[in-house]
């Protein structure tokens, strides 16, 4: 009888306790839990609502069904153009961001004196601003007074005008991107300094050659390092927004309207909020099933052996 | 005694090809020279980028257009940086110094939020239990892929209702609800240290306050200081929210100065832009060279995690 009574009484203690404790801790969470009911889950929902709707912000919305989508969906509109211009860009500048900051890695751990210098000097580029660096390599691209084409003079080569061609301007941002590959270039090098050497010791009795270590045993090796650089640069680069709008204001004849210009435009310049919104879903399903295709794609030769 | 030997049994000849191709200990001259020169021609061109900023900030106006460039300008030219930081254009329009000044509360503002409200929300995920934890930390996770596009537009509808529009709040007062980068990053840190610490405290009858504020973030300096880093490098720099935000120029931060530069100074006048790029640059080049280790710790640690 009596110990009955004891158990159940610090049954219910225990489970006030509980309770207790879960009250706190939501406590403790209440920042994350507020923030994300009303800044982004909120948010998130209220867009895919707005995007069936037509609405300025000035009166009140109206109800349009999916016209807004099959807008987009139209052949040779801006959407479908601005989508053209960010895949290109994704396409060229992501894997030859890769295959840079890996060869700037590979050359940093050569066993190089001041290696900290070198890391530095490679970096720098990721600590400066969108805009800042933006602005920085205008001035570089200037046709007349500019750096690269004065450069390109003595070597006996007539500098084109970079940014004020419709050819030309795509690249011109493909190669300033390039500058930028501090983050991938630190990840790799971390990597790259983590390889089991005994891997190495046993290629080299085997007589294998630099680049077959290389190509079977450093790539596999570093695989999640290259997996991790690819799905965080392809999800930056979608979104790119501050150098079309500093460098070109995504022309000229709209050859640099990025998918983040046009819904800046549309929603910010024209206020069309429900045609905005529509767009910023696209982009998001369009992320994700680049992020889940490239998780996926990654089992046939992303190594995790190491772990 | 066998490596004497094999050392002894080495000849001049072999010598010089140790010291030209090396071996895997001692890597040879040949490699050697090719890699420092490779390291030297490209570590001149991603600085070119900063030389040509640099020198362009302190030339003179009749320095700027010359052909060939001038490469060292003479005089240097070093009033430019008292130009730009202090002209009013007009009165629409802020000095460097004012919006240096908005950007600062914005971003210390920024720093301050993200350190307190991500790494409370870390200290629950990594020390507390209770009900719905699992699937609340996977909601955590599942927003970290969620980009600034897509939930821009329907904020800024938030703020035009709450008449927040060309005012800070929308810039200073989200940072108050943790984000989930940073809670991730600091949970996984807070998991490293060992609960030995405050189960004593508990029973001293600490409460988990207690044992949040004295003993978890005094033991958790690097990762608070690299995410101190990371946020004050990353609200300086924004724009595209600011941008959305803010109207009146007064009112505009540095990115959003130097992006509407050519629109007020109404011709470009390139080394007054360059000194005005390379002022607002340097408080983060300084930040990062103060802090180099950390800023690449932490960049590490997002980077192991899959």
């Amino acid at each position: 009888m009596a110990t009955t009574t004891i158990t159940s009484k610090r049954a219910g203690f225990l489970k006030s306790k509980k309770r207790r404790d879960t009250l706190i801790a939501f406590l403790f969470i209440a920042p994350w839990l507020i923030g994300f009911v009303f800044f982004m889950g909120g948010p998130i929902i209220a867009s895919l609502v707005l995007s069936f709707f037509s609405w300025n912000l000035l009166s009140p919305p109206s109800f349009v069904g999916v016209a807004n989508f099959s807008d987009l969906l139209k052949p040779n509109n801006l959407f479908a153009l601005s989508l053209g211009v960010t895949f290109r860009y994704v396409i060229i500048s992501i894997p030859l961001s890769q295959v840079i900051a890996l060869s700037l890695a590979i050359l940093i751990n050569q066993r190089v004196r001041f290696l900290g210098v070198w890391r530095t000097i490679f970096y720098l580029p990721a600590v400066v601003s969108g805009v800042a660096g933006s602005v920085i390599w205008l001035w570089m691209y200037d046709q007349q007074y500019g750096v690269i084409d004065n450069l390109l003079k003595v070597i006996g080569i007539a500098g084109p005008n970079w940014l004020f061609s419709k050819d030309l301007a795509l690249w011109s941002l493909i190669i300033k991107s390039l500058w930028n590959v501090g983050v991938p270039m630190v990840v790799y090098l971390a990597a790259l300094q983590g390889l089991p050497q005994m891997f190495y010791e046993a290629a080299d009795l085997d007589g294998a050659s630099e680049w077959g270590k290389f190509r079977n045993l450093t790539i596999p090796l570093i695989s999640p390092a290259i997996l991790f650089n690819l799905v965080i640069g392809t999800i930056s680069g979608i979104q790119t927004f501050a150098e079309p709008y500093v460098m070109t204001s995504g022309g000229p004849v709209n050859s640099t309207l990025f998918l983040g210009m046009h819904l800046y435009q549309v929603a910010f310049h024209y206020l069309q909020m429900g045609q905005g919104s529509a767009i910023a879903w696209l982009m998001f399903i369009i992320i994700l099933i680049l992020t889940v295709a490239q998780l996926r794609l990654a089992n046939r030769w992303v190594y995790y052996g190491s772990e | 005694m066998a490596a004497q030997e094999t050392k002894m049994m080495i000849g001049t000849s072999n010598r010089i090809e140790l010291l030209l191709y090396g071996n895997r200990f001692r890597p040879g001259l040949i490699k050697q020279t090719v890699v420092y020169i490779t390291l030297f021609i490209l570590a001149a061109v991603f600085l070119l980028p900063f030389y040509w900023m640099a020198v362009t900030a302190v030339k003179p106006n009749d320095q700027i257009f010359s052909i060939p460039p001038i490469w060292l300008p003479t005089p240097f030219q070093w009033s430019n940086f008292v130009t730009v930081v202090t002209t009013q254009i007009s009165s629409n329009y802020p000095t460097v110094l004012q919006s240096g000044l908005n950007t600062l509360i914005i971003t210390v503002n920024g720093v301050i939020a993200t350190l307190f409200s991500s790494s409370l929300v870390a200290y629950a995920f990594a020390r507390m239990e209770f009900r719905a934890k699992n699937v609340l930390f996977l909601g955590i996770l599942s927003t970290l892929m969620v980009p600034f596009a897509v939930i821009m537009v329907p904020q800024f509808i938030l703020w035009t209702y709450l008449g927040w529009l060309d005012s800070y709040l929308p810039l200073m007062v989200p940072q108050w609800f943790a984000s989930p980068w940073n809670v991730f990053l600091m949970r996984q840190f807070f998991m490293t240290i060992p609960k030995e610490y405050d189960e004593a405290a508990l029973l001293d009858g600490a409460s988990h306050w207690d044992i949040y504020f004295r003993i978890m973030l005094p033991l958790s300096k690097p990762v608070l200081a690299a995410v101190a880093v990371f946020a004050f490098v990353f609200f300086w720099n924004d724009f595209l929210n600011p941008l959305i935000i803010l109207v009146t120029p007064t009112k505009f931060t540095l990115t959003m100065f130097l992006a509407n530069f050519s629109m007020m100074y109404q011709s470009t006048q390139w080394n007054l832009y360059m000194a005005a790029a390379l002022v607002i640059i340097t408080p983060c080049l300084i930040l990062f060279f103060l802090t180099q280790n950390l800023f690449l710790r932490g960049i590490n640690i997002t980077g192991r995690m899959k």
